[in-house]
């Protein structure tokens, strides 16, 4: 077994809805997913929306506060971390960047002030933000610059296991580029480990190096990016892909 | 703030209160005449360049007068709201925040208090505590908490799964410090209507209490009681009681306009 | 009709919750009711005898019990400061108050209504500037205030009534009716205020939807419109508020019948608290709380009952 991050064994997630009277009604939006992350792997995930893509993202992180989860988790790094799909939504819009950024170490708690400011700093270089926006509220950035400090809070605790939840598709198509080449960047350099969702698939193939496919609930079909693409073995799968290449 | 001073209510609100706070703040380190001297030469005096407001029936400087009343009618709202919004500020942050059986509850007794008419439970409140200036401040403080834990309970729980907060949790940030730190800060605008709302209603009120005679009780000045003290020079000297009723309606317009400029009510 | 059981059930259980609460809100004042009620004749025999009397050696609850069924029957104790039946103290008070908050009630309808339908169907031009302004400075002016105005302005100056006189029911209905009139238009000035601002902006809403839009492009003047389609929907919410604005009148009554000396329930209450007279304050308080819950079950009612979106919801 190589250098694994993370392992998802049989993972069953239902959410229960009960009202007051005790009436409940439960929706099952996982079903018995199992799979696994190496170390420097990008691992695409792609299915339609509604198909448990987010609902997976949330599990792995546990963030799922009112649903019924069994099955195994193992991470095998410590602070896993996302970067959410809309960046507008996933910054404190009362605080300004330099607030945020720095919270993360702050409630790490190891470093002083000096030196959770010069690690700001050191991370908005990374991530190709201009120092003065450390002044700035999100609402005064552009989306790109949202997306660029949104990557930059997960990963100034030194994550080596993100997950990105369509973390481009919020974005301008013109800027979309540069933060994808970012975040490719940003693995080499800080030795990080992907869980890529997407709907996309053409996006999926170009960075990713190998693929779940995801279909009410299940992953129906997964392995390598060149292998899924050119022999898909499932129905849904094909016809996925079909709908792309024509 | 910028945003808010496009809205005509909220410019005109700022222009009445700051002016009347202006005032009330000029009129703690100077006032015309003493408030408090007698001149038994210069009794129920007509206003005039020497008396702006004129003069009661003790000879006394009714400007000064007012301007003092308004400062401690200031100084108690102030109070009284401060007690309202930090405890509703907790009490709706936990609940909010948490939900479950104990919100349910909470909130069912709120609405059932906020169903009143504040002056109704300020009266029982003061039939138990007693009369004055401190029992004043904390029975309308305690009646506020209902309405601000309220409106902190209803921001809280939108704000609580949003991804910003998902986010913090998902560095290890704890409860509380989502709660105060993160979600706190964005309800501030909300909040700043209903501070506004809460100064309105706490002049109002303080003025009806000790009009009433059941809130601040001589020598302690307030507008309420100069109103009541009015009351009985209605003839001789109308001026008093108008004077005294302007400095109220002053007050209360301005704090009201500005929550309407914000986006309050 | 679930909905009404439902909502009656709600009422019965805030009924007693209430009567409950102010029991027990006048229980927790320190101090013996014996001490007061015989002054100088005071010894420690007599107290003793007169707690006995009161039922005061009783335990809590049983005390609760006993004053609880005596409200029902109509006898709620004995006032301290009298020492005579509540019910003798208060009777002829509840009519005066009734009648000065009912007053000014039907006068914040007759003045609230047209005028939210004005400014609506004025909107933009100077007279609904000048209106709006208006009306924000009169929702500013404390009821009481405005009493002493019509004091000085109509009994003092123009000598249309007498200050501080008042002609009882049992002599005049028209007379009684005739002292109230001031008292009830100080009340209902800035309730009538607050109401027309509530009754124009629901217009003005209901004037934006796309079935208005719709009568428009049929041709329909403004009028015709205001009055054929958006008034129903308009006053919805209007009348909700008006149900549960009689509890306000009731508030407004308690302290204007201060400024014109009309002797109702709000003056005895203010005495009352005064004098430490406890069971004549608490019964005050519980008679005007059942009112406010009663109103407010009304306004829920009859909101139910005009808009049956609301039980869907």
């Amino acid at each position: 077994m190589s250098d694994r991050v993370l392992e998802v064994n049989n993972l069953s997630v239902v959410y229960q809805d009960s009202t007051v009277f005790g009436k409940k009604s439960n929706f099952q939006a996982l079903t018995d997913v199992s799979f696994h992350i190496d170390h420097g792997e990008i691992v695409g995930l792609v299915g339609e929306s509604g198909c448990g893509k987010s609902t997976l993202s949330k599990a792995i992180l546990g963030m799922l506060d009112d649903a019924k989860v069994t099955g195994e988790i193992r991470h095998y790094t410590k602070r896993p971390q996302m970067v959410f799909q809309d960046p507008h939504g996933s910054l404190n819009p009362a605080r300004t960047v330099g607030w945020i950024l720095e919270e993360p170490l702050r409630i790490f708690g190891k470093y002083d002030e000096p030196e959770r400011k010069r690690r700001v700093l050191d991370m908005m270089t990374r991530v190709g933000l201009d120092h003065e926006l450390i002044t700035h509220k999100p609402r005064e950035l552009s989306g790109g610059q949202k997306q660029r400090v949104s990557i930059a809070t997960a990963l100034i605790q030194r994550p080596r296991f993100v997950v990105a939840d369509e973390p481009v598709s919020a974005l301008d198509v013109s800027i979309q580029g540069q933060i994808l080449q970012l975040l490719l960047n940003l693995r080499d350099e800080l030795d990080l480990s992907y869980l890529f969702i997407t709907h996309d698939l053409n996006l999926c193939y170009s960075i990713c190096d190998r693929v779940l496919v995801m279909y009410k609930g299940q992953i129906v079909e997964q392995g390598p990016v060149d292998e899924v693409y050119e022999h898909p073995q499932h129905e849904y799968t094909k016809a996925l892909l079909d709908a792309v290449l024509k | 703030m910028k945003q808010y001073l496009k809205d005509k209510n909220f410019r005109a609100g700022l222009l009445i209160t700051g002016i009347m706070l202006c005032v009330i703040l000029i009129g703690l380190l100077w006032t015309p005449y003493d408030p408090n001297a007698m001149s038994g030469s210069e009794k129920l005096l007509k206003p005039s360049a020497a008396h702006l407001f004129g003069t009661d029936n003790f000879g006394r400087d009714i400007f000064s007068r007012v301007i003092q009343g308004a400062g401690a009618t200031f100084l108690i709202a102030a109070a009284a709201v401060a007690i309202g919004l930090v405890i509703g500020l907790i009490i709706g942050g936990l609940t909010g925040y948490y939900g479950g059986v104990l919100d349910e509850i909470l909130m069912r007794i709120s609405d059932t208090i906020l169903a009143f008419p504040s002056i109704l439970l300020a009266l029982v409140m003061i039939a138990i505590l007693g009369k004055g200036k401190y029992n004043i401040i904390i029975a309308l403080g305690i009646l506020f908490i209902p309405s601000f834990a309220r409106i902190v309970r209803s921001e809280v729980a939108k704000q609580k799964n949003t991804d910003y907060v998902r986010n913090a949790r998902l560095m290890g940030a704890s409860n509380m410090r989502i709660l105060f730190l993160h979600i706190m800060p964005n309800i501030v605008p909300v909040l700043l209507s209903s501070v506004a709302i809460g100064f309105n209603n706490a002049v109002l009120s303080e003025a009806s209490m000790s009009y009433l005679g059941v809130g601040v009780q001589p020598p302690d000045p307030s507008l309420g009681r100069l109103l009541s003290e009015a009351q009985g020079y209605l003839f001789q000297a109308p001026w008093y009681a108008i004077c005294t009723g302007l400095a109220i309606i002053l007050l209360i317009l301005g704090f009201g306009l500005l929550s309407e400029g914000m986006g309050g009510e | 009709m679930t909905y009404v059981l439902k909502k009656t059930g709600v009422l019965i259980i805030s009924l007693i919750l209430i009567s409950l609460l102010a029991f027990l809100a006048f229980q927790i004042i320190p101090g013996d009711p014996t001490t007061k009620i015989l002054g100088t004749d005071y010894t420690p025999e007599r107290a003793e005898a007169l707690r006995e009397q009161l039922g005061l050696n009783d335990p809590l609850p049983a005390r609760y019990l006993s004053w609880l069924k005596g409200l029902l029957q109509g006898d709620p104790g004995i006032s301290y400061s009298y020492f005579m039946p509540v019910k003798e103290v208060m009777s002829g008070k509840i009519q005066v108050t009734a009648a000065l908050s009912l007053l000014s009630w039907v006068l914040v309808m007759l003045f609230s209504i047209p005028l939210g339908i004005l400014l609506a169907r004025f909107e933009g031009g100077h007279f609904e500037r000048a209106g709006i302004v208006l009306n924000q400075v009169f929702m500013a002016v404390p009821p009481f205030f405005l009493g002493m105005l019509f004091t000085y302005l109509f009994g003092l100056v123009l000598h249309w009534f007498m200050p501080g006189g008042y002609i009882p029911f049992s002599q005049s209905v028209p007379g009684a009716l005739g002292y109230m009139f001031f008292p009830a238009l100080a009340i209902a000035i800035p309730k009538a205020a607050k109401t027309a601002k509530l009754l124009r902006s629901s217009i003005l809403n209901e004037m934006n939807k796309d079935y208005v839009r719709t009568a428009y492009s049929r041709g329909n003047s403004r009028w015709a419109v205001l009055r054929d389609h958006v008034l129903r929907n308009a006053m919805l919410p209007v009348i909700t508020y008006l149900a549960m604005s009689l509890a306000d009148t009731v508030a407004g009554s308690i302290i204007v019948e201060q400024v014109f000396a009309l002797p109702g329930l709000g003056r005895l209450l203010l005495s009352a608290i005064g004098n430490r007279d406890f069971p004549v304050a608490q019964c005050i308080v519980v008679i005007i709380a059942f009112v406010v819950v009663f109103m407010n079950y009304l306004a829920d009612i009859i909101t139910q009952y005009v808009d049956p979106r609301v039980r869907l919801s």
